[in-house]
């Protein structure tokens, strides 16, 4: 028990739902009685309560200040969670995305009006193009999930140009969980390709797949074992000799951006993650965006709008009278233009770096995944050999012989003031952690951590399992009951609800 | 460089700890061919000065809807948002933090998505709701799929009241057999007849494009007959306000977008699609949610639950490929919900109705001008004497934002041409609807 | 448990009266965990040798349950819609997740007896 009277620990406050705080005709903003006498809503008129509760402002901001507090973010402390790039988010950015100029402009405004919006998003395409080295970019997909529908949607568009129907699409079993879902989405057959013995797509095992049916092979570079697949060049060879496309998932790009180009790779196409390799923050699960930049062959089929330079400056065309000459657009793939807020944050941390900037930002996240590679790997079991690149993996050799599980492990690492790494992903190796440094973490830092995974590994040797199925115990709270959770869905309050034991 | 905290000597010395001559060796598995030999085109870094003034001049170049008359909407709306809300989307543990998935250091973000997701459900109307999408419009796609799951036919009727974004990328998203009905300004169409037993769902969105506030009474019946779904879009949230929810006009699947509640207009995005549903489809909605549960003390608490339903369990048998959804901009919605409450909700939606009834009024006077929406909340469609396009671009030239050409989104629609649609909003003033009003005056022939 | 037979996925099939019943293993449910949903076909519809006929989930995974015999969906465990943790409870009793009528009883012979299933099991540890 929490051993006080309110319930609260310290700094650690109880905090209520919204709905079990407010008191009726109380409100937190301040607007002016209506006369009332308008009515042209046709007679359907809202008659019922909508329910929802009544705070002052003061109620409010103490609310959610408190629920902040339940949280970790970057801002809190080290965030190694591989395949997500929990780098700094800069809050110079921030301060630009919300300048009247950009925050307050309605997509729909007259060209004329918007034109230093639309060059914004002409400088952001002209950095992402000479990054990868493709040469074209469609802007609109809000997050990395969307990029590879966008991308795999260009592709399948092309190949019907052709007249070209393909039904499989192979995919590394190392890949992230929505390549396959997206290719499903599309109606292709998803062939999965098994990994080697060093982590990397299986080449053998992808050539007896290969074939005339094939529309793409989705290819994350570096996987997500955090291992560059140093065959790329001959899977490209290959996927282009049978008339595929090579996809690449680019939620991996800060450990080669500024350094190697996708288009060198032999890639078609790539989403990029916004929200990833040019820091616009996660914020709790998104809003993301997730670019795409596509090769000359690829590049008629992107999706509504393109962007246009006319006598006139310039404009987004939005239908099918107003695309360039040859442009096929497969269609639209969201309400208006893309995610500018994020747009704009993504420019500012390009104009902070520079291209000598970004090009050590992955140098630094390479060095500092593989000082953790270097300094863990006698502490847990590392399934390969090094050099990693922008992540590390470890499987969970280590704790299974003590008798814990990886999930253990983070909850342990929890109570030590880290956020834990990636756990169980990717699905190839048993137990798997995954840990991404990123460029933004300081020696010190990265030392610290190293210290503290050191410390948990000889209190496990020493015995003391408890202390690790017990984390973690000093959290506003403690493990929580996933399976009740599933079994018995609470997904909404509702008055009178009792919490069921 | 400021965002990076190794120094040349910590760099030096983690290479002697890994053992490795450069860092270049640490790319060895790049194949040469692909190296970079030379740097990129592009300028060196900058400090922060530099970078504000090179972005700010760019936000210069652009004449904002908050600084000028306005009365565009179509879709997202200028509203006030209050100070409180951008203050706490800011707070770092918010910003900086990722999905929830470790739910013991993620209890603030989760109890937030858990009090979204009742606020969403309760200003629908329905029964449940998920923890958002990306966007009204891609929302309104994956309702469509959706239903397609759910009733086993492929068949979607379209209602001509959608917005076109939104009938745009459910083509692109949904595919199939999508049957839309052509535009109809006065919001009555004849849906319910075409409604059969292959009809997977029948999509309408209340209000309707053109600002039509629509009785789905008769539909709803309809699709009910049949098994078909009724899918009910809704582009201004703030409407739930003051006008029938979908749930008690018999929706099935809401999807809107929620961007009136504490999101800017940002040129577009990010915005935050709402889905709510009957709790009976739960297992075929897409994206993430947040449940209530215990921890092992029994202490109440929430998770993310039901994730076999999602890409990065199911992979390609997922009921959607969407994994990163719009958290910041749903705990936007969440603050500023919190803060109207009740009866802060009543009264400005009630505001939203009464200025645009004024506004309609005064612009249906003008000589041969005509407001061709008979029943609206906050926009309505005005009928112009002369092409609407060319008239929002002269009343730009005097920094009056008149509102949205139809011609914009139905370059095809020559019946359309003359039209304007007009919303308004609580940020609307007297002087603003003045300027509008003589601005259309000046123009008339 | 005589008369059961088993498939390299960890189904089991029970051939009573031409009535194959089919669910999942102790060590099925053991590898899965808590069980939170199961999702059953519908009565009437036929199913392939190696199809999915069902799926089941605990919290972290969802697995399909293959058909080990090609035939008809004859009923189906309304029980575990309510409760799916009789699956862990009762795997190869109460636990059952529906029944077939097989087309072809011979499919039933290249699939795995009690011992065989047992060492077959003994391997993957």
């Amino acid at each position: 028990m929490t051993g006080t009277t309110s319930g609260h620990r310290g700094l650690d406050f109880e905090e209520p739902l919204l709905f079990e705080q407010g008191a009726e005709g109380r409100t937190g903003v301040d607007l002016p009685k209506p006369a009332g006498k308008a009515n042209r809503l046709g007679g359907l008129e809202r008659k019922s309560p909508v329910g929802l509760p009544g705070l002052s402002e003061p109620q409010v901001i103490r609310h959610f200040t408190r629920l902040s507090q339940k949280n970790y973010g970057i801002d809190s402390g080290f965030y190694p969670l591989g395949s997500c790039t929990m780098k700094h988010n800069p809050r110079l950015n921030e301060k630009l995305a919300r300048l009247p100029g950009f925050a307050s402009l309605h997509p729909l405004q007259p060209w004329s009006t918007v034109q230093g919006a639309l060059e914004l998003i002409e400088q952001l395409a002209d950095w992402l193009k000479k990054l990868t080295g493709l040469p074209a970019v469609a802007l609109s997909p809000a997050a990395g999930a969307h990029g590879e529908l966008c991308g795999m949607m260009a592709i399948r568009a092309a190949l019907a140009d052709r007249g070209d129907k393909r039904a499989r699409v192979l995919v590394p079993e190392s890949a992230h969980g929505t390549n396959p879902a997206t290719a499903a989405a599309l109606g292709y057959r998803v062939d999965s390709v098994p990994g080697n013995a060093r982590g990397r797509m299986d080449l053998e095992s992808f050539h007896s797949k290969l074939g005339e049916d094939v529309a793409a092979v989705m290819l994350t570079n570096p996987n997500t074992c955090g291992l560059f697949e140093d065959e790329i060049l001959e899977v490209a060879a290959a996927i282009h000799g049978v008339g595929g496309f090579l996809y690449a998932d680019g939620a991996n790009f800060n450990a080669i951006v500024g350094r190697v180009r996708p288009a060198d790779l032999g890639v078609d196409c790539m989403h990029i993650n916004l929200h990833k390799t040019f820091s616009t923050p996660h914020g709790g699960g998104g809003p993301g965006s997730g670019p795409v930049v596509l090769s000359e062959a690829l590049s008629p089929f992107a999706p509504y709008p393109f962007l246009v330079r006319d006598a006139k400056g310039l404009r987004l065309a939005e239908g099918p009278g107003e695309v360039p000459e040859g442009a096929k657009p497969f269609g639209r793939l969201k309400g208006f233009h893309g995610q500018m807020g994020m747009f704009v944050r993504a420019l500012a941390y390009m104009l902070s770096h520079g291209g000598d900037g970004l090009k050590q930002v992955a140098e630094d996240a390479v060095l500092s995944a593989n000082y953790l590679l270097a300094t863990l790997k006698d502490e847990l079991s590392a399934p390969y050999a090094g050099p990693c690149m922008h992540e590390a993996l470890f499987d969970d050799a280590a704790f299974r012989k003590h008798g814990i599980t990886t999930l253990d492990f983070a909850k342990a690492l929890i109570d030590e003031g880290f956020h834990p790494m990636t756990i169980y992903f990717p699905l190839v190796v048993h137990g798997a952690l995954l840990m991404e440094p990123t460029e933004s973490e300081s020696k010190e830092g990265l030392d610290r951590f190293i210290a503290t995974v050191r410390a948990l590994m000889a209190r496990l040797k020493s015995g003391d399992v408890v202390h690790f199925q017990q984390a973690p115990q000093f959290t506003p709270r403690r493990r929580l009951d996933e399976t009740l959770a599933a079994r018995h869905p609470v997904l909404r309050w509702r008055a009178g609800a009792e919490v069921q034991d | 460089m400021r965002y990076l905290p190794l120094t040349d000597a910590d760099r030096q010395k983690m290479l002697e700890t890994i053992g490795a001559a450069s860092v270049d060796a640490l790319f060895v598995d790049v194949p040469k061919a692909a190296r970079l030999a030379a740097p990129l085109d592009l300028p060196d870094h900058l400090g922060e000065i530099e970078v504000e003034r090179a972005v700010a001049r760019l936000a210069a170049k652009n004449l904002d809807a908050g600084s000028v008359p306005s009365f565009l909407g179509a879709g997202l709306y200028r509203h006030f948002v209050p100070a409180a809300v951008d203050y706490l989307i800011q707070r770092g543990e918010f910003l900086t933090a990722y999905t929830p998935y470790q739910p013991e250091i993620s209890q603030g973000t989760l109890q937030a998505l858990f009090e979204f997701q009742t606020q969403v459900a309760l200003l629908t109307g329905m029964e449940i709701a998920n923890a958002s999408l990306y966007d009204g419009a891609t929302a309104a796609a994956e309702a469509m799929l959706m239903a397609r799951r759910l009733s086993r036919r492929e068949r979607v009727l379209v209602s001509g009241g959608l917005h076109p974004h939104y009938r745009d990328v459910a083509r692109t998203m949904a595919g199939g057999v999508i049957e839309v009905l052509p535009p109809k300004l006065g919001g009555g169409e004849e849906l319910a007849s075409k409604v059969d037993g292959t009809t997977a769902c029948v999509v309408v969105q209340n209000p309707d494009f053109f600002g039509n506030i629509r009785d789905l009474s008769g539909i709803s019946a309809a699709c009910a007959a049949a098994g078909a779904l009724l899918v009910v879009v809704v582009t201004e949230a703030l409407s739930l306000g003051a006008i029938r929810s979908p749930g008690e006009m018999g929706a099935d699947i809401v999807a809107a977008e929620g961007q009136s509640f504490g999101n800017g207009l940002n040129f577009g995005g990010p915005t935050v699609g709402l889905l709510a549903c009957r709790e009976k489809f739960l297992r075929q909605m897409p994206g993430r949610l947040c449940g209530q549960t215990v921890d092992i003390e029994g202490r109440r608490g929430w998770v993310l639950t039901l994730s076999t339903r999602e890409q990065h369990i199911r992979r390609e048998k997922a009921t959607s490929n969407i994994c990163t959804n719009s958290g910041l901009c749903a705990l936007a919605f969440t603050i500023h919900a919190a803060l109207l409450g009740e009866e802060g909700l009543k009264r400005l939606a009630a505001i939203n109705h009464e200025k645009a009834v004024a506004l309609a009024e005064r612009l249906g006077r003008l000589p041969g001008c005509e407001v061709t929406t008979p029943a609206f909340f906050n926009e309505f469609t005005l009928r112009l004497p002369l092409p609407a396009a060319s008239a929002v671009e002269r009343l730009a030239e005097d920094g009056v934002l008149a509102g949205v050409p139809l011609s914009r989104l139905y370059p095809e629609a020559e019946a359309l041409a003359n039209h304007l649609l007009v919303a308004v909003t609580e940020v609307t003033e007297e002087s603003d609807m003045a300027a509008l009003a003589a601005g259309l005056e000046g123009l008339l022939p | 448990m005589s008369g059961f037979r088993y498939t390299k996925d960890h189904e089991w099939v029970f051939l009573e009266d031409g009535i194959a019943t089919l669910g999942i293993t102790a060590y099925a449910q053991g590898q899965l965990g808590d069980i939170v949903f199961v999702e059953l076909p519908e009565i009437g519809k036929t199913v392939s040798r190696g199809e999915a006929a069902a799926v089941v989930e605990s919290v972290k995974a969802a697995s399909e349950v293959y058909a080990p015999v090609t035939g008809e969906v004859v009923e189906v465990n309304a029980a575990l819609q309510a409760d799916p943790a009789i699956v862990n409870a009762d795997p190869t009793g109460k636990g059952w997740f529906l029944k077939l009528r097989p087309q072809d009883l011979a499919e039933l012979n290249s699939l795995m007896d009690e011992p065989s299933y047992q060492a077959y099991v003994k391997e993957l540890a």
